[in-house]
């Protein structure tokens, strides 16, 4: 006989789980009580819930396993919510346990309930209130599974604290059966060899690919087919890694803040092959002007309800994107010769030749496209690099050129502030043999400051790169192009003093204020004090702007070039 | 164009809200719900009359198909089906409106089930406009109650929905 609280951590065990980040509180004291017993499981106690939701994904996201997190109940649950909302946002395979008030309490307005199931429902895959001791260990069996399987998904498993007191055997199911939960695996293949038949047959042929070939660990298999078919493509923001940025194949990423390369020929292209991919309103604009203009959409997706949800698509394929791929590529592999496209790539060689990433450097001042330009260098591109959400993020994803997989970490989907330093915490303690960067802004990092508590406690060396333009610099952004430059509370006033916070905590802090002073300072940070935490706090131009830019609600080819102004 | 959606889903706590606030979330009507369990009391069969375009009725059937609760989704209204609805409503049956209240429900087929000197309660089935197509025939003044429990549907002859 085991107690329910041993019993949930023996499921833990079961399912490989290395780290649980988490904060402890009354209804779960059973639980930690059971974590202090063994040491197969290792807890990471955060200094807020947020950010134990938050650093759980950042493993996910990193590794290809499920994050777990662990907070009481009431007030615990509640500050998980913008952790659990930002990983189903994303489709990050998660599982969250929260405590409950006793059984016999639910319903009374004990102290610290709160109806989590009820508060997460719209935001999980998936949900469990547990009733019965008998039940945790298939609950838990269920809610990796479901978390992990199918498009991923974070699922919350809520355990009322009489459940993890009371008693019985221990007997973790080998596998599962839900009657209600069939994902699909294999494509249709009258529909793949139709994919394939319009892709051979296209003149002006695109590929566009998302989170879902990362997620599945489909990169290999994209490259593979892209090669092979010497087709354009151009990865999302939540899809950059997939296939190489070094490689003339790849035209960077599309939409709002994409290149123009990838929006025009995501725009006039005649086939448009998307994997893993939703047809955003952040990746094509204005979805009436996308549709406006004549081209097959081949849409691959594990998500039926993916499909033909923003845009009428010509041939669905709901499928596991790697059995899929493969498929499409003995299927290519097959047929001789390749599609004579010669003249599409001098078109898009056209777009392309017009650099539109190029920006002015300044004497005076720091730019914070040369700052990721510089620390891709110092990282040799081989670093994980989370972000937090602003024009920061943006230059980020737009000067880092990801050759890998899961080596870039954002929250692409909420886009949530302050998961930038938590995705670092999660990332560090998966990965101990890579470099790995936390690119923010003054104004995100403070959403989850207090995590530096928690990074020194663990010894996560982690290179925290504030790119500091004193204002919401995203927001004051829209304000000068759409709201006549009135800054209404964009601007960061009161700034704490980055270099002695950091210290405070016991990192090391480096102030950077001009532009010559960059590359010494990353010097320092990644080689002199490579084993620590570092917070760069990094001075740049206030005013710089993230462009290209389409603006919302307008068409992929509308786009705003920073030579245009 | 009104559909008639019909779900099999686990007869379990917290299923039928998740079908609701599917609803609710992501913008989409409900005119009626009815839910009850079938014969196998593990499941239930909800009913759901909505209305939409063909785009948002099949992201609505897509939407509910991705419910861990959800066994299976169909949309009833895409074939030969039938429907029924129960409406009880209470109306005012005095003077000359007792005579005429009695000829309406014999003409739409419903059966008084109650009487006192001044009301009548009216039972009626039928299809969900036929409800309707009643309560435009008599005087809305009369009507002191009515009482609906959404339609109910099934597919014709062999169309059969079951796990
Ligand atoms: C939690 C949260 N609140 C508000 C926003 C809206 N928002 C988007 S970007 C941004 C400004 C971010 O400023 P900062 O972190 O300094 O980055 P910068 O844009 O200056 O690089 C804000 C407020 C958000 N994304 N997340």
């Amino acid at each position: 006989m085991m107690t329910g609280a041993e019993i949930v951590i023996r499921c833990l065990q079961e399912e490989k789980v290395d780290y649980v980040f988490g904060y402890p509180g009354g209804a779960v004291l059973h639980i930690y009580d059971e974590l202090f017993k063994q040491d197969k499981v290792k807890h990471v106690l955060v200094r807020h819930e947020q950010a134990a939701v938050h650093a759980a994904d950042g493993l996910a996201r990193s590794t290809h396993k499920v994050g777990v997190a662990l907070v009481t109940s009431g007030p615990g649950a509640t500050n998980a919510v913008t952790g659990i909302a930002t990983a189903y946002m994303d489709s990050i395979p998660m599982v969250i346990i929260s405590g409950q008030v006793p059984s016999y309490y639910i319903g009374q307005d004990a102290f610290q309930e709160c109806d989590t199931v009820g508060i997460t429902r719209p935001c999980v895959k998936h949900n469990f209130l547990i009733k019965d001791v008998r039940d945790i260990a298939m609950t838990m069996k269920k809610a990796f599974y479901i978390a992990n399987t199918g498009r991923p998904g974070p699922v919350v498993v809520d355990i009322p604290k009489d459940i993890t007191a009371a008693k019985c055997k221990f007997d973790y199911p080998n596998d599962v059966h839900m009657r209600s939960y069939n994902p699909v695996v294999k494509g249709h293949l009258g529909q793949i060899k139709k994919a394939v038949q319009l892709l051979l047959g296209a003149r002006r042929p695109m590929i566009y690919t998302g989170g879902g070939v990362i997620l599945s660990n489909a990169d290999k298999l994209l490259t593979k087919l892209t090669r092979r078919l010497g087709f354009p493509i151009t990865n999302t923001l939540m899809g950059l890694g997939a296939y190489p940025a070094t490689d003339p194949q790849f035209l960077g990423m599309p939409g709002m803040h994409g290149t123009l390369e990838a929006n025009m020929a995501m725009q006039h292209c005649d086939v448009l092959l998307a994997i893993g991919a939703r047809f955003d309103d952040r990746v094509i604009g204005n979805p009436e002007n996308f549709a406006s203009l004549p081209r097959k959409i081949i849409h691959v997706d594990i998500d039926p309800s993916s499909i033909s949800k923003r845009v009428r698509v010509d041939v669905p394929i709901v499928g596991n994107v790697p059995d899929v791929l493969a498929e499409m590529i003995k299927l290519i592999e097959a047929e001789q010769g390749k599609t004579e496209i010669g003249d599409w790539w001098k078109e898009i060689e056209g777009w392309r030749s017009r650099q539109c990433m190029n920006y002015k450097l300044k004497n005076d001042v720091i730019m914070p496209q040369y700052v990721i330009e510089k620390l891709y260098e110092i990282t040799g591109g081989n670093a994980i690099i989370t972000s937090d959400v602003g024009q920061h993020q943006m230059w980020a994803a737009q000067y880092y050129k990801f050759d890998q997989p899961r080596r870039w970490l954002n929250s692409g989907g909420l886009g949530t502030m302050g998961v930038g330093l938590p995705y670092a915490m999660g990332a560090a303690l998966a990965n101990p043999d890579l470099q790995i960067v936390c690119v923010t802004g003054e104004g995100s990092i403070q959403m989850c400051i207090q995590e530096l508590s928690t990074a020194k406690q663990f010894r996560l060396p982690i290179k925290i790169i504030n790119l500091n333009n004193r204002y919401l610099g995203m927001v004051r952004q829209w304000q000068e192009m759409f709201h006549g430059s009135r800054y209404s509370e964009s601007y960061m006033d009161s700034l704490p003093d980055f270099v002695k916070l950091a210290e405070a905590y016991g990192h090391v802090g480096i102030r950077v204020e001009r532009p010559e002073e960059v590359e010494g300072a990353l010097k320092k940070a990644f080689i002199e004090h490579k084993d620590e935490l570092v917070f760069l706090d990094i001075l740049t131009d206030r005013e710089a702007n993230v462009f290209p830019m389409v603006a919302a609600g307008k068409g992929l080819a509308d786009m705003i070039l920073a030579e245009d102004l | 164009m009104r559909h008639i959606i019909s779900i099999l889903l686990e007869n379990e706590a917290g299923a039928l809200s998740r079908v609701a606030g599917l609803f609710s979330a992501r913008g989409y009507n409900i005119e009626t719900l009815t839910v009850a369990p079938t014969e196998d009391s593990s499941l239930s069969r909800l009913t759901i009359v909505t209305s939409g375009s063909d785009e948002v009725i099949e992201q609505i059937t897509k939407q509910l198909n991705k419910l861990i609760d959800v066994i299976k989704v169909v949309d009833l209204s895409e074939a030969a089906h039938i429907e029924r609805e129960l409406m009880l409503i209470k109306v005012r049956a005095t003077g000359k409106d007792r005579e005429e209240m009695k000829r309406m429900a014999e003409i739409f087929r419903g059966r008084i089930i109650d009487v006192t000197d001044s009301t009548y309660v009216i039972e009626l089935t039928g299809s969900g406009p036929k409800l309707d197509a009643f309560i435009q025939a008599i005087d809305a003044g009369l009507i002191l109650e009515t009482v609906r429990t959404g339609v109910s549907g099934i597919g014709s002859g062999d169309r059969i929905l079951k796990v």
